[in-house]
């Protein structure tokens, strides 16, 4: 499997002339393998955001490595990166460039110099991944939060990048708008095999994820797959983060005596496994 | 009182003018307002507003509508009408009312300026109401690009132009918000003394500038993300094409100005 992105032993200060050193990001390593769904979870102000903003090269962080498509990151290859990577941000009116949703979808690829023969088909396409090709020329106002963020994700798709980076991307919208997110990045991933980092707090969408980091106070607290990471139980909720609501409920049921087993990740399972516990006694 | 205005407004449509290209619109705008001043008798004058309503009726926008939409400006019209009838003097007099003195001069030029007048808020209207603020902003960019030699940042300025004008709904909406989170707490902006509602204007336009300094700065980190670094290497997608109608647009507008200068000369 290849390596899309290392991040090894990053340490980030927002001010490093303080006398006290607070870091935001504090010996952090990880790596991110092609096809992968990785999540970064945590409370506000764990770090999270500086990570992402570390990954895209907005900010350098004061030591540590951090290799983009096995490449060093450093002030030359910036722009070469940024264009195999695609972001999408947490505020869908504060992303939106173009004055309708083609013009949007087409900004990055205008940035790129791609010819304007090529962009035509890309944009397209694009939009027809995220199921918004019936919306080529409205204007932003006349979109909702979900539409937004899908046009969002078309405009880093028409780059075809290698790794699509979602900050915070779902947390501003209502749950409808959530779910058709959510939706379209679960359909890219199963068709493109589309590598996946999403920074979230939303336990729903990180549970959909391969594999979990979990960030505390500017440092890497656990790393696992969901079933691992929310097994922690009391530890996660001492440290701010809640648990999913059929963890949650299979945990109230288990303190009233009723006889689970296993993680229960979705609703199903936690279903599936109530129906059966009388039977399992 | 907004919804009346048509100054800047867009009205999609698929007539001959809205097909053309926003170039040769901007173009044929200037040249007929430098054409305008080519007119100076009657006969002139009349071909003007021939012409003027011959292109509202190709716009197919309603003269109605038009008019309608115009209205505060008619009151400027009638205003400079006004002042030329009351105090240019020249010719006969024709009416004469104790201290007031009307001279045939003054009436005419009253009428001639305020025609002027009238014509051009008209084909500049037409300009805006047939052509999307997006186009207008491609339109002056391309026509501009020479200034670039320069070092006028042409790039720079259509793109600050196409975020504004992107982000004005965007902002009313944010207004809107703010007004009402602000009467909510029992703020009035809409009544009382003039003073009174200047001061309760304030707490409205302060969190409207924070909120529009986040987006910015927001915007911003998005741009650079997404590969933004200035005009150098970039390519467009929105392609302006050249018609044949564009060039006839044109080509009319070289006869209209050879039938000006012949009606001048001659009547």
């Amino acid at each position: 499997m290849t390596e899309i992105l290392s991040l090894q032993n990053i340490t980030f200060t927002y001010d490093p002339d303080q006398p006290i050193i607070k870091n935001a990001v504090e010996d952090v390593t990880f790596s991110v393998n092609e096809g992968e769904w990785i999540a970064i979870v945590g409370h506000n102000g764990s770090g999270k955001s500086t990570l992402a903003r570390i990954i895209n090269g907005l900010l350098f962080p004061q030591s540590g490595e951090v290799k983009v498509f096995g490449e060093m990151m450093n002030e030359a290859n910036i722009w070469d990166i940024r264009s195999q990577l695609g972001m999408v941000f947490q505020n869908p009116d504060n992303q939106f460039v173009g004055a309708t949703v083609q013009d949007d979808v087409a900004f990055a690829l205008e940035n790129n110099g791609v010819p304007y023969e090529d962009m035509v088909i890309r944009v397209e396409n694009a939009l027809k991944q995220v199921q918004m090709d019936a919306f080529m020329d409205h204007e932003p106002q006349h979109l909702s939060g979900g539409q937004k963020q899908r046009v969002a994700i078309a405009g880093a798709l028409a780059l075809r990048p290698n790794l699509l980076i979602l900050d915070e991307a779902t947390s501003m919208l209502d749950p409808q708008g959530r779910k058709e997110v959510i939706e379209i990045v679960q359909q890219l991933r199963d068709e493109t095999g589309l590598t996946v980092l999403s920074i979230t707090h939303d336990l729903e969408e990180a549970i959909l994820a391969d594999r979990l980091l979990f960030m505390n106070n500017g440092k890497k607290f656990a790393e696992g797959n969901p079933s691992e990471i929310f097994g922690l139980g009391d530890q996660l909720i001492k440290l701010g983060l809640d648990l999913p609501f059929s963890m949650k409920m299979a945990r109230l049921l288990q303190k009233e005596g009723v006889h689970l087993q296993g993680a229960h990740m979705s609703e199903e399972e936690l279903v599936n496994d109530l129906w059966i516990s009388n039977f399992k006694k | 009182m907004m919804e009346k205005m048509i100054f800047g407004r867009f009205i999609p449509g698929s007539s001959f003018i809205h097909k053309m290209d926003p170039r040769a619109k901007l173009i044929f705008v200037f040249a007929f307002i430098l054409l305008v001043f080519v007119a100076n008798n009657i006969p002139t004058y009349v071909a003007l507003i021939v012409f003027t309503v011959a292109v509202v009726f190709v716009s197919r926008i309603r003269l109605y509508f038009l008019i309608n939409g115009l209205k505060p400006v008619m009151i400027l019209m009638i205003f400079t009408f006004l002042l030329h009838i009351f105090f240019t003097k020249g010719g006969d007099v024709i009416v004469h009312l104790g201290f007031i003195k009307i001279y045939e001069e003054g009436l005419k030029q009253g009428i001639f300026i305020s025609t002027r007048f009238l014509v051009l808020v008209f084909m500049t209207s037409i300009l805006t109401l047939t052509t999307s603020p997006i186009s207008i902003t491609d339109g002056l960019e391309t026509l501009l690009n020479p200034l670039k030699k320069i070092k006028v940042p042409v790039h720079e300025l259509a793109l600050m132009m196409s975020i504004a004008l992107r982000f004005i709904p965007t902002l009313m909406d944010e207004t809107d918000k703010i007004m009402k989170a602000q009467m909510a707490r029992g703020s009035d902006v809409t009544s009382g003394p003039i003073k009174e509602r200047i001061k309760a204007v304030v707490p409205l336009l302060i969190p409207l500038f924070v909120s529009a300094f986040k987006r910015a700065e927001d915007l911003a980190t998005a741009m650079e993300v997404r590969g933004y670094r200035g005009g150098e290497g970039r390519t467009r997608y929105r392609q302006l094409k050249w018609g044949i109608r564009d060039t006839i647009a044109l080509l009319v507008l070289v006869l209209l100005g050879v039938a000006l200068v012949y009606l001048r000369m001659n009547f």
